[in-house]
């Protein structure tokens, strides 16, 4: 078994605070460094932000196996589940689940929709999809590799249910970066 | 002894006492913390009469730990109290006591002279509250 943070307090709020200006400004990459010994399968920046959001009163769904799974289960001490719709945050490391399949919360409460975090295999902001909406001065540029290839019909479904939907935080490596339900992406500007 | 009774002995000792049992032996072997050592806070339930309805008793401050060997055994320990040294030796000798290299030694020179220990020291306690015991037999019959 491999450690978690090394300093519980402070490593979880560099995450949280990585996650919060992610959300905040859609599109900019984060860095999350905290984490460098890792079991296989599991990345810095996305180990990083399930420990930092997940604890024993959260559900967490992932399709990492084996030393990886049993990492978040102890460190993070939420329970596991099996259907990705019961999940409250849910770790990607191979495919996304079908974004409307996942807890996208009710009207009254759209807060309690779910996060999924997303490992992805290369994050850039100098090409691909344009992104509007709050948060978000005039556009930002982001381009994620790994991704489904209907994702941006899933996210179009997913904002069209506002405020109900499901917020996405994309990760690579070191990097992460987060689509908040509110964020537009179009492929070209 | 199996797994609970060493840890139950464990997390009763405190950390000079596992420390001076330690001297004797040979030294331990490398270990990698896992988790903590760290202090928190966990809600004791009881129930009344012992088979009542649950109900939460109060707060208490409990300190755990996880440490990990060469091979990969991890060796865990929560206990009441805020002694971290404690802690982390009891991790580490639950992990240890877990091969069966260490097992007899550890267990013939640290874990039964603990656990000797404490049952001296609890039956003091006893003993002493023998001493003070009042008999209500007579306010029975009175009745």
């Amino acid at each position: 078994m491999k450690p978690g943070f090394a300093d519980p307090v402070f490593d979880s709020q560099e995450g949280f605070s990585a996650l919060m200006q992610a959300m905040a400004r859609p599109g900019r990459i984060q860095r999350c460094q905290m984490l460098r010994d890792l079991p296989d399968g599991l990345e810095p920046a996305a180990a990083a932000a399930l420990l930092t959001l997940a604890d024993a009163e959260t559900p967490v769904w992932t399709d990492a196996q084996g030393e990886a799974r049993e990492w978040i289960a102890f460190h993070t001490g939420a329970p596991l589940v099996a259907e990705p719709a019961r999940a409250q945050f849910l770790l990607a490391t191979r495919s996304m689940p079908d974004l409307v399949s996942l807890d996208s919360g009710t009207d009254e409460t759209p807060q309690d929709s779910a996060t999924l975090i997303v490992q992805l295999e290369a994050l850039d902001d100098a090409s691909g999809w344009w992104l509007t909406g709050p948060g978000i001065e005039t556009a930002h540029r982001l381009s994620a590799q790994g991704l489904p290839a209907d994702f941006l019909q899933q996210w179009n479904a997913n904002m069209a249910r506002f405020p109900r939907g499901v917020d996405i935080v994309l990760c690579a490596g070191e990097h992460l970066t987060a689509l908040p339900r509110t964020t537009r992406l179009t492929e070209d500007g | 002894m199996d797994r609970p009774a060493w840890m139950a002995v464990l997390a009763r000792a405190s950390a000079g006492k596992i420390e001076a049992l330690l001297r004797e032996v040979p030294p331990l072997p490398p270990h990698r913390i896992i988790r903590g050592p760290e202090i928190g806070l966990t809600m004791m339930r009881g129930r009344a009469g012992g088979d009542g309805a649950a109900f939460n008793l109060g707060e208490a401050t409990i300190t755990r730990c996880s440490v990990s060997l060469e091979d990969g055994t991890l060796g865990h320990c929560w206990r009441l109290g805020r002694d971290r040294r404690a802690a982390e030796l009891a991790a580490l000798l639950d992990a240890c006591l877990q091969g069966d290299a260490l097992r007899e030694p550890l267990l013939t020179r640290v874990i039964d002279p603990l656990r000797s220990q404490q049952a001296e020291a609890a039956s003091l306690i006893a003993r002493r509250a023998a001493a003070t015991e009042v008999r209500f037999a007579t306010l029975a019959t009175m009745r």
